[in-house]
């Protein structure tokens, strides 16, 4: 859609948002009509983009200024930050052209004085842009609607022949929503772009559109864009256009501030992801993102801290009695918290706000505590919107952000949804619930979805306790969910079992030691007894042979004494001996 | 103030203009009208000094600034109704 040769035509406004509605800026070298009613903005819308003209374009320009003095004027904008004196001398020329008071009109005139002296101006600082601000203040001067439209098609002729990017603001009439038919209807035909401005309140919030109504030459955002006039000026809300890349994804994971948790999404939330937690009042919800916002300053993260319940203070102190503390980083300017629950305004107000205090922070961890607040009465038809861009800013951004919601515990039990109908949009959502039982309420937690990690599909129960926050595993019996007091009694009645089984076996092994001792030592007695055995037989043995020894010994001799033949008795005793064995 | 006192007018035009060429005939024919040889006319051309206009902050063309006798007076326009300049001027017994 953004071609670089369109972009070459344009001027930006440096106002957040309006440049990407046009694709760049107002038309190069044009005139641009800017229709209001009182108190829309139009002057800011002026002031802003001459200012950035001449800061960030190096485009020098001029403001005449028809309605108010630029003394004034200078003055006002000092609420912004904006030091236009400074940008006086060289850059920023105001032109005081407020019809003066005692004049006296006889007869027609022109405004061909101004112009001429414009000329002059434009000349001497090289001014590239131009402001007319209140255009209809001196045009109603003009006795005619003939002497009007010739005098705007001089001004017309003019601005063509100076090639200056002009921007004239008027006010409207009647009509809320389109500039035509309007006194100077006529304006319309003459200028390249028109843009309607428009504030309106909607039960008692006020909100305020920007819409391009025409745009000569270039594509554009046709709806109405929501904006606010916010501490740096011009803001208008904006889903960022397709094509515009996120922050770079990562890998990274970043602590829940809850172990057992981490481990339950498999190391952690995604760095720059978007988190919901939902659950009923009192689940834990603000004391869980309190873990976060813990975990990032102890990393040394700098965090902010959205919170519309109660005061940040507060929050702090609560938090304590959970053993998250706060206030060390809170003293050491790591932690940002902001109190919203006075901010007032749309929707588009706060989330200006948000996004201010957390750039101004250079925050990298956002919590919003709950984010269901924005859906106060008169934002319902935007709160959707806000916090869809909420999350698309913080991706975009790399920020982590953790929102908290709450849900209506009678309406959305059934549906498990959160009202703001965000849990689609974000990437992980974790559900607190309440489970009453046995006279207890206790708190369960479940991971709903987390994407691209994998994730516990576990009910676990939330213990808040001094030492912090952990998480229990709960016991299932008889397909019934345990927790609390019934979880400690099983939890209890298991460890007496297994102390009753550990001491039995105990006793098991010192009685089988005693059998074993026994009847070692009765191997041992007779593996003496048989080696006593033994020695006795070798010893028969022995005593048997030698008397045999004997024996043939005297027989030898006796026939040795007798005179007769000698070896043959002998081998026939030795037969005779083995036939007996 | 008397009918002696001698009025200095500055009258500023964009180059010759209509409505600027009005202005000037219309100056002249009052002046010389109702103040014969008691008025001086100096006619300055805003394209021509831009600066001077700006000084005097006239961004309407034809600009009549009457700068003597005291008050200081503008009107602006082609001065065509000669009775209501002439009210403006303090010339209002003059009228016809």
């Amino acid at each position: 859609m953004k071609s670089p040769k369109e972009t070459q035509g344009k001027a930006p406004t440096g106002i957040a948002g309006f440049d990407e509605i046009t694709n760049g800026g107002l038309p190069q070298g044009r005139a641009t009509l800017l229709v209001g009613g009182p108190g829309s903005g139009k002057t800011i819308f002026g002031v802003q983009f001459l200012k950035h003209g001449a800061e960030v374009c190096q485009q020098p320009g001029i403001f005449v200024a028809f309605e108010e003095s630029p003394k004034r004027l200078i003055e006002n904008f000092k609420s912004f930050g904006w030091n236009l004196a400074d940008l006086q001398a060289t850059k920023v020329y105001f032109l005081d052209a407020q019809p003066m008071p005692d004049m006296i009109h006889v007869g027609a005139f022109d405004l061909s004085g101004l112009l001429a002296v414009l000329s002059a101006k434009i000349k001497q600082m090289g001014a590239v842009r131009i402001v007319f601000d209140a255009l209809d203040n001196i045009l109603a001067m003009l006795p005619d609607e003939t002497a009007r439209r010739l005098e705007m098609n001089r001004l017309h002729l003019w601005l063509l022949d100076h090639q200056m990017t002009a921007l004239i603001t008027a006010k409207e009439g009647g009509n809320d929503t389109s500039s035509a038919g309007q006194p100077f209807g006529f304006m319309q035909f003459m200028v390249d772009c028109s843009v309607v401005l428009n504030h309106r309140v909607d039960l008692g919030v006020s909100q305020r559109n920007i819409r391009v109504e025409k745009y000569r030459g270039s594509g554009f955002n046709e709806d109405e864009s929501p904006f606010v006039i916010g501490k740096n000026g011009f803001d208008v809300a904006m889903a960022r256009s397709l094509g515009r890349d996120d922050a770079s994804v990562t890998n990274e994971r970043v602590s829940s501030g809850v172990k057992r948790l981490d481990t339950m999404l498999g190391g952690g939330y995604f760095r720059g992801a978007s988190v919901l937690i939902t659950g009923f009042p009192g689940t834990a919800k603000t004391t869980l993102s309190g873990a976060f916002a813990e975990a990032c300053c102890k990393r040394g993260e700098r965090t902010m801290f959205v919170s519309f319940d109660s005061d940040g203070s507060e929050v702090v102190r609560n938090l304590t009695s959970v053993g998250i503390r706060l206030a060390r980083f809170v003293d050491s300017g790591c932690l940002r918290m902001v109190s919203a629950r006075t901010f007032t305004g749309s929707a588009e107000t706060l989330l200006v706000h948000i996004r201010t205090i957390a750039e101004e922070h250079r925050a990298l961890c956002v919590v919003v505590d709950p984010v269901s607040a924005l859906a106060k009465v008169g934002n319902e038809l935007t709160a959707h919107a806000v916090v869809e861009r909420l999350i698309d800013w913080s991706k975009g951004a790399g920020i982590t952000v953790v929102c908290t919601s709450l849900l209506d515990e009678i309406s959305s039990e059934a549906h498990n949804r959160t009202p703001l109908q965000i849990s689609t949009i974000a990437d992980t959502w974790i559900h607190l619930n309440y489970l009453v039982q046995a006279g207890e309420r206790n708190r369960g937690m479940s991971i709903v979805k987390s994407r691209g990690t994998e994730h516990s599909n576990q009910v676990r129960e939330l213990i808040l306790s001094k030492e912090g926050v952990t998480l229990a595993d709960i016991f299932t019996a008889g397909g019934e969910v345990l927790m609390g007091t019934l979880r400690w009694e099983k939890e209890s009645a298991e460890r007496v079992a297994s102390e009753v089984a550990e001491v039995s076996a105990k006793l098991k092994r010192v009685s089988l030691d005693a059998q074993e001792a026994e009847l070692e030592v009765r191997s041992k007695s007779l593996k003496t007894e048989l080696l006593a055995k033994r020695t006795e037989k070798e010893l028969l043995a022995r005593a048997t042979e030698s008397r045999k020894r004997e024996l043939s010994g005297v027989r030898a001799r006796m026939r040795e004494l007798r005179g007769a033949d000698a070896a043959q008795p002998a081998k026939a005793a030795k037969s005779k001996k083995r036939a007996k064995s | 103030m008397t009918h002696s006192d001698t009025f200095t007018f500055r009258l500023y035009v964009a180059d010759e203009t209509s409505n600027s060429a009005q202005a000037i005939a219309n100056l002249r024919a009052i002046c010389n009208r109702y103040l014969p040889g008691r008025h001086n006319i100096e006619l300055v051309n805003v394209f021509k000094e831009p600066d001077r206009a700006m000084e005097d902050r006239i961004f309407m063309t034809p600009t009549l600034v009457k700068l003597a006798p005291c008050p200081v007076e503008r009107i602006v326009g082609t001065l065509s109704q000669t009775n209501l300049v002439l009210q403006v001027l303090g010339l209002e017994e003059l009228a016809a």
